[in-house]
Order: C-alpha cells, then sequence, then structure tokens
C-alpha cells in the first residue's frame, strides 16, 4: 500500500530524498562543490526550471576529499527519480581500504535508492567515506538540477 | 573532527536564520579548532601533550572535561576520553557540538530542523506540518538495508558501529576493539548524551540491553554480530524493517 502511494509519488517522494541530502548551506564547502568534476554527460543546455523534471541522464558528482581518499559517484536520473549511483573513485591505496569500498559503496549506492523508496529525511550510522559519497552525490544531483 | 556536518532547515528562509546558519558554521568551525585532535596545534592536542593547562585553554574545553566525566560515571567507566593512553574528548564533542547548533538555529527562528554531524542527528520540531521526522538505521550487515526507522518529533539519534571503518571503538577496560555488537542505535532528546551514550552501548555489547532498558528517556536498538536484533520497550521505530 505505502509502496504503491510511494510510486504514485514518486516526484515528491524523490523531493524529500534530495531535501534529506542537500545541505541549505554547505559548512564552508561551497567552494568545492562548485568547481571540480566533469560536465554532465547528457549535456543539458542548462538548468532546468525550478518545478519541472530534469533531463534523464547520468551526472557527475564533484571529486570529494575525505580524509582516506577521493570520493566520487554519478548519479542518473530518469523522469525526475534518481536510479543508479555509479561510483566512479574511492579510496584504494591499501588493501584495508579496497575491502573497504567493496563493502561499504554497494551499501551506500542500495542506501541512497531505498532511502528513495522508503521516504526517510536522513540516515543515522554513516560516516567518513559516506560523508564524501553524499556530497559527491549532492553535487551530481545538482548538476542534474533536481 | 574529520566528519562532516549538514543542516536540513524546514522553515522559511528568514535573513534571521539565514544569519543563524552562518553563525552555526561558524561555531563548527571553532569547535574543530578547539577541540580537533588532528591538529596539533588545537588547546585540547596541546593539553593533552601537557604543554598548556586547563586553564589556559578556552572555557569550552572545562565544560566539554566535565561533560565527559559525567558520563563516565553514568555509563559506568563505558564511556572513556582516555581509552587510548591520550586525551581525546572527540566522542563527546560531536553531539555536543551538533546539538548547540541546532539551539542556534531555533533561538533564531528555525524550529523544525535536522542538524547532521557524521551520521548522529540532532532534530527540531517535525520534518513537515503534521509529519514527524522519519529517520533511517542503516543496516551494519545487508548491503542496502536500513534495519530499522525511527519516527518522532525533538529528538537525537546517534549510531555507533563497526560496519564502515572496521572496529574503532576500543573497551576501555581492555584498551581492546570491542566486537559484540554490529551496531546501536540510541534515541534521546539531547544529542550530547545520546551520542555518548551509544558509544558507550556499543563498547558495552550484550550488555548494553541491561543498561539501555534501565536508563531514563533514552531507548536503544542494536544488531548483534549474529545478525539478531533488539530494541527497549519505548524504542521508536518501525518494527520487522523500513518497508
Amino acid at each position: 500500500m505505502r509502496r504503491a502511494v510511494l510510486t504514485a509519488a514518486s516526484t515528491s517522494a524523490l523531493v524529500v530524498l534530495l531535501l534529506s541530502l542537500k545541505p541549505h548551506q554547505p559548512a564552508g564547502l561551497t567552494g568545492d562543490l562548485a568547481q571540480g568534476g566533469s560536465a554532465p554527460s547528457p549535456s543539458p543546455t542548462s538548468r532546468p526550471p525550478h518545478g519541472t523534471h530534469p533531463a534523464n541522464g547520468t551526472y557527475t558528482g564533484a571529486p570529494v576529499d575525505t580524509q582516506y581518499g577521493t570520493v566520487q559517484v554519478a548519479a542518473t536520473v530518469h523522469a525526475g527519480r534518481l536510479t543508479a549511483v555509479k561510483v566512479l573513485h574511492a579510496p584504494s591505496d591499501n588493501g584495508r581500504d579496497q575491502e573497504i569500498a567493496a563493502y561499504a559503496l554497494p551499501r551506500l549506492t542500495q542506501e541512497a535508492l531505498s532511502a528513495h523508496s522508503a521516504a526517510i529525511d536522513a540516515v543515522s550510522g554513516a560516516s567518513y567515506t559516506s560523508a564524501g559519497y553524499i556530497r559527491s552525490l549532492q553535487s551530481a544531483l545538482d548538476r542534474a538540477g533536481v | 573532527m574529520g566528519t562532516v556536518f549538514s543542516f536540513d532547515i524546514r522553515d522559511a528562509r528568514t535573513p534571521a536564520v539565514e544569519s543563524a546558519l552562518g553563525d552555526a558554521v561558524a561555531w563548527l568551525h571553532h569547535v574543530d579548532a578547539v577541540f580537533s585532535t588532528y591538529r596539533a596545534d588545537s588547546p585540547v592536542s596541546r593539553l593533552a601533550r601537557g604543554e598548556i593547562g586547563l586553564g589556559e585553554c578556552p572555557a569550552l574545553v572545562r565544560e566539554v572535561l566535565d561533560l565527559c566525566e559525567r558520563v563516565g560515571h553514568a555509563t559506568d567507566g563505558w564511556f572513556s576520553i582516555t581509552a587510548n593512553g591520550g586525551l581525546d574528548p572527540t566522542g563527546l564533542v560531536k553531539g555536543w557540538a551538533v546539538e548547540r547548533a541546532a539551539q542556534i538555529l531555533r533561538a533564531a527562528g528555525a524550529h523544525h530542523t535536522c542538524v547532521n554531524g557524521g551520521g548522529d542527528l540532532q532534530l527540531s520540531g517535525e520534518a513537515a506540518p503534521g509529519m514527524p521526522w522519519r529517520i533511517g538505521i542503516a543496516h551494519p550487515h545487508r548491503p542496502g538495508d536500513l534495519c530499522t526507522v525511527v519516527t518522532g518529533r525533538d529528538l537525537a539519534v546517534a549510531t555507533s558501529g563497526t560496519a564502515e571503518r572496521g572496529a574503532h571503538i576500543l573497551d576501555p577496560h581492555t584498551g581492546t576493539p570491542v566486537t559484540g555488537l554490529a551496531s546501536v542505535t540510541v534515541v534521546g532528546r539531547s544529542l550530547t548524551t545520546t551520542d555518548a551514550y551509544a558509544t558507550a552501548a556499543f563498547a558495552m555489547g550484550a550488555g548494553a540491553r541491561d543498561w539501555l532498558a534501565g536508563l531514563d528517556g533514552h531507548e536503544g536498538f542494536a544488531v548483534a554480530r549474529d545478525g539478531g536484533t533488539w530494541h527497549t520497550r519505548g524504542f521508536p521505530g518501525t518494527p520487522g524493517g523500513p518497508r
């Protein structure tokens, strides 16, 4: 029942997710989110006006430096919904980093997607790398204009 | 503090709220400068090395150390700022700084906010008129799942666990990493105590269940290493998972 309602209200559910991801004023991070990162791959001509669906496509987030290394993700948006997240860069300096990345990054991806479907406002229990992940994802979503 | 903070403000954007947001961000930077154990020149680093005394530190340092002592007593020593042999109050500072940042916003008229310090949350008011906040708790074992969703108004939610960065909490009694629980979530009103209690409960392992059950004003939920879960009687979570 709830799932059906959420599907019908997918746009507003996405808005809820985005509100939860979006630091309305990033804590001193505006600069590095504004610079860096590659251009959105589907090359939308401009940011869509507020209230309309963003263009479908995959948007690359800014690389975000964490204590453990750089994290960068790309977000795929379809009909105003976040449908996939691809990890482009993750800390991999040593075996431990690789082990953590192999474990944590798919989990974070699923979390971002299930956060969407569960219509939650925030997730408790994440830290470090996930913060970089979320910042990079947020910047990808910003590029998508959603 | 090696983590990221975010602010989610659901109130109308007024000049007073925007100004308070700037103050809250400045406050967090100030706390980082005073308390960071990553910065060799922070007052807390210098205090830990014995270069300066407590009297030469900003007044905030004494406030935090007093809080640490109080929490240490309340947790029978399971919350400790000296577990690794040095002086490291960062286990309490983050929750305390986040809670105060939320107070800065509230004083300016932002009554419905979520301040997030690396996955530990101080929530004020509600998410939308008539709608409580819904907070997913990351599942420590199952990639892609939330293990429960906490719902409520004016609450603090903190989760302590090893899922992401390996064992990072030490048993203050033995100095070795603790391994009994995969994660424990504590819900209370004040993130200062809620976060520190989550850390302590995680260090306690199986013993955390009885301790949390007897604690006024706080509720707990845990995922054990074997995947089993338990929660205290009044835990405001959705039974059986988020969906």
